[in-house]
């Protein structure tokens, strides 16, 4: 992409110093980082929680936490690994990428943009702080189903409460995005000339401030449920328990995407520079994109297959959960076009897309056949979902924010990432990944339940390899820590303003490290 | 257009952010002792608010004199258009979630209650008929109609939104007295349908035996009346701190979009209501 690029040379951050900068800033660079060095944190303290999970899981019997703690840690871990790590994460590219991506010299709302981030961590005291309070936190699993939310203690209410924070963060955060696509590019950036990664973020936003306010609803209904005599959730006062559900999970399956868009818009960026071809099929991966965010809205009762809903419904959700693979099958087939012939190289960032392609496919299909109503009465609330959402998150995801971390690194930092050290990351978590969750599969097809701190004894064996692969998992993230820290220490080889050779787009005309302020003089692109 | 010509106004480290994040983990954290009865609860909850107040008064009064400085120019006021829109669609998908709870409870889930296995095993001689408190319920209770004061409501603030566009005509023209007039009549129009709820609710809980613990008809009429009302009075709020600004001589024909997006968001707590008088009230 051809552009002309206005001089750089002011460079500095202004106001207070210290602390209060952080706090204060409207910068989108600063408040890029404070995203993601929060939700790193909240990947540390969600995976604790599973590495206690796994401890216990670890042999049958009940050995390591009480059953009712056993259920407090998965339920938060959940909702501190969906709101807490992985949402902000790719809120945290957004903030750092999207101005530089389409040539804005900041976000649309600077000011907005800091509430946005300020706005998670009282939500993160709330949420982890409802482990001290008398009852301890929540046990009602991360999608909070009543009748056992109704039951619970105080900390049920303070999850309520930071969801409610973290929703507003969300819709802000997500309005700010879209207002910025939409409204600041620069001259000559047309919508079909936009970065994928700006183009998913986009389509997520959207998703983001349609099904937020759905959650708030949801969850305010549990509280009045709770506290002031309603009878939402309750058949006795001639509600339904599973009004919930379909609330929650009209939610819950964009959220799914919410988690995954970004993803595709980072391996989108990735694979076209180390293949050193312009990415296959761009046109059809936008079309892709959106219609697999309009048709998240009419599948979520696939998550509701075993709650007695009539045949009819039963059929229409599946068929239409099935249509979904069709446009990921779309990405997947471009992604691989995108490769072909290529003359590929494998730096880290191009090691997790590979490796994310692979392990995500392998979500995708299990995904497939959870949405086959006969076969997921079986298989529903078993590990088999454990498994299936794990290889979509962790394997999709996450994998994506690694490798979307290494990509983007020699800018945030001015330092390209320890390539030895990322490769070792990338194996280490490869291969540990695959031993924690694939045997999960095994385990769900015979009959292991979820959410259950014991276990018959003849899933003793895969269990016990599972525990194993998460700490070596667990393990395996302080090499990344490590990665970072060089870097952002100054150490390693620097960065030119193109770090990697074949890297297109607006964001490697800046120099390395991005200077402070950028594209204050908006480029032109041709 | 020339870029340089208008650059994209990108304010100042700000202090309100933090504030606003204070208030609600007061707010928050206030809320669940209050409700559970530990700590100072309401104190809490209330020093939340009030940082809050303090917050939004200093945020929006900078955004206002960052406005009427003129800095922004035709791309920020673009920007506000398109978040005000989005902020918009976001609450209506707010008040879906209650109004699609309401189609699921009337079309599906109290049918069943009232059919089959559950009728015949569990709640026996439970018909189902809507309005219903549920299958247990000992006392009876009368609906609210439709064609009492919620019609006059409804006349009342489809009233409010003509003369809220008589106003913003009045602003387009220059003609600052049809301005100020119509926006006052708007925001009595507004405080009269707010007086009209508080006494429907009064006369609800005092004469029809009916309030919010009555039910699953109790508990959406409350919540969908509630928020919508609550809506009205932040819409009656925007509206008198527009006034107060056309007081301060604020606005231009051609530079008011805090005006505009006022109007839009009371158009939008109309069309609820519309919607609401519709499937909570009349069916
Ligand atoms: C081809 C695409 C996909 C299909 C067809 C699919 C289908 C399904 C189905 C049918 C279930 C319900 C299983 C059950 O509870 O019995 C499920 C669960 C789940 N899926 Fe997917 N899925 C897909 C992609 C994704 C992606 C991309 C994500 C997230 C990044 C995701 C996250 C989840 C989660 C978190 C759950 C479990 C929720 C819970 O019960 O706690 N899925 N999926
Ligand atoms: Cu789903």
């Amino acid at each position: 992409m051809a552009a002309v690029i206005p001089d750089q040379s002011h460079d500095h951050p202004h106001g207070p110093s210290g602390l209060m900068r952080w706090i204060t800033t409207t910068n989108h660079k600063d408040i890029g980082t404070m995203y993601l060095i929060f939700s790193f944190i909240m990947f540390l303290a969600g995976g604790v929680m599973a590495l206690a999970i796994r401890a216990e899981l670890f042999q049958p019997g009940l050995q390591v936490v009480a059953p009712e703690f056993f259920n407090q840690l998965t339920s938060l871990h959940g909702l501190v690994m969906v709101f807490g790590a992985i949402m902000p994460a790719f809120v945290g590219f957004a903030n750092w990428q999207i101005p530089l991506m389409i040539g804005a010299s900041d976000m649309a709302f600077a000011r907005m943009n800091n509430w946005s981030f300020w706005l998670l961590p009282p939500a993160a005291i709330l949420l982890i702080g409802s482990f001290f309070v008398p009852g301890g936190a929540t046990g009602a699993g991360w999608t909070l189903y009543p009748p056992l939310s109704i039951q619970m203690g105080m900390g049920m209410d303070m999850a309520i409460f930071a969801i409610h924070i973290m929703g507003v963060s969300s819709i802000m955060g997500a309005i700010n995005i879209v207002v910025t696509i939409l409204n600041m590019r620069a001259p000559g950036m047309t919508m079909m000339k936009l970065p994928l990664f700006c183009w998913t973020w986009l389509i997520t936003a959207y998703l983001l401030i349609a099904v937020m306010p759905v959650l708030a609803g949801a969850v305010t209904m549990l509280l009045t449920d709770r506290h002031f005599g309603t009878s939402f959730f309750n058949a006795a006062g001639g509600g339904d328990p599973v009004l919930y559900q379909h609330v929650f999970w009209f939610f819950g399956h964009p959220e799914v995407y919410i988690l995954i868009l970004p993803a595709f818009g980072i391996i989108s960026q990735i694979i076209p520079t180390f293949a050193r071809k312009p990415l296959f099929g761009y046109a059809s991966m936008v079309y892709a994109t959106a219609s697999i965010a309009v048709l998240s809205f009419i599948v979520w009762a696939h998550h509701m297959f075993t709650t007695g809903m009539p045949v009819t419904g039963q059929l229409f959700f599946m068929y239409a959960t099935m249509l979904i693979a069709v446009p990921t099958g779309v990405k997947v087939f471009n992604w691989v076009a995108t490769m072909w012939r290529g003359s590929m190289s494998f730096e880290s960032p191009m090691l997790w897309a590979t490796g994310f392609i692979f392990v995500f496919t392998m979500g995708g299909f299990t995904g497939l056949i959870c949405a086959i109503a006969p076969i997921d009465i079986q298989i529903h609330d078993t590990y088999y979902v454990v498994a299936h959402f794990h290889y979509v998150m962790v394997a999709g995801s996450l994998f994506a924010l690694f490798g979307g971390a290494y990509y983007w690194l020699p800018k945030w930092t001015g330092r390209m990432p320890d390539e030895r050290i990322g490769k070792l990351h990338f194996w280490c978590s490869m291969v540990s990944f695959n031993i924690t969750f694939f045997p999960l599969h095994f385990l769900g097809l015979a009959g292991m339940p979820r959410r259950v701190p014991d276990y018959a004894l003849q899933f003793a064996d895969f269990n016990a390899i599972a525990t194993v692969g998460a700490f070596g998992f667990g393990l395996s993230q302080l090499i990344f820590l490590w990665v970072i820290v060089k870097a952002a220490r100054g150490e390693g080889q620097p960065a030119a303003a193109r770090a990697w050779e074949n890297a297109d787009g607006l964001e490697w005309t800046v120099p390395s490290p991005a200077p402070h302020h950028t594209f204050e003089e908006a480029p032109v692109v041709r | 257009m020339n870029p340089s010509l208008d650059k994209y106004f990108v304010p100042e480290p700000s202090k309100y952010p933090i504030f606003g994040s204070i208030a609600l983990l007061l707010f928050g954290a206030g809320a669940v002792m209050w409700l559970n009865e530990v700590g100072p609860g309401p104190i809490v909850f209330f020093l939340g608010i009030a940082v809050l107040i303090y917050m939004l008064f200093g945020w929006f009064g900078q955004v206002v004199r960052e406005s009427e400085g003129g800095k922004y120019g035709k791309r920020v006021d673009a920007s506000f258009r398109w978040s005000m829109g989005w902020f918009i669609f976001s609450e209506v998908m707010f008040f879906a979630a209650f109004f699609g709870a309401l189609f699921y409870i009337r079309v599906l889930s109290v049918p069943w209650l009232a059919s089959g296995d559950n009728e015949a095993l569990l709640w026996q001689g439970f018909t189902g008929n809507w309005p219903t408190a549920g299958p247990t319920a000992a006392e009876t209770f009368t609906p609210m109609g439709a064609w009492g004061i919620p019609a006059l409501n409804t006349l009342i603030l489809l009233t409010s939104g003509a003369t809220l566009t008589w106003a913003h005509h009045g602003l387009i023209k220059g003609r600052r007295d049809q301005l100020r007039n119509g926006l006052l009549m708007t925001i009595l129009l507004g405080l009269t349908f707010l007086g009209f709820q508080i006494y429907e609710y009064f006369h609800a809980y005092a004469d029809l035996n009916l309030r919010l613990t009555t039910g699953i008809y109790g508990s959406t009429f409350f919540m969908l009346t509630g928020f919508h009302g609550l809506h009205v009075t932040i819409g009656a709020i925007m509206l008198t701190v527009m006034f107060f600004r056309v007081q301060a001589g604020h606005f231009r024909p051609d530079h008011h979009f805090a005006f505009e997006a006022t109007a839009w968001y009371w158009h939008f707590v109309d069309v609820v209501w519309l919607i609401l008088f519709v499937v909570v009230y009349w069916l």
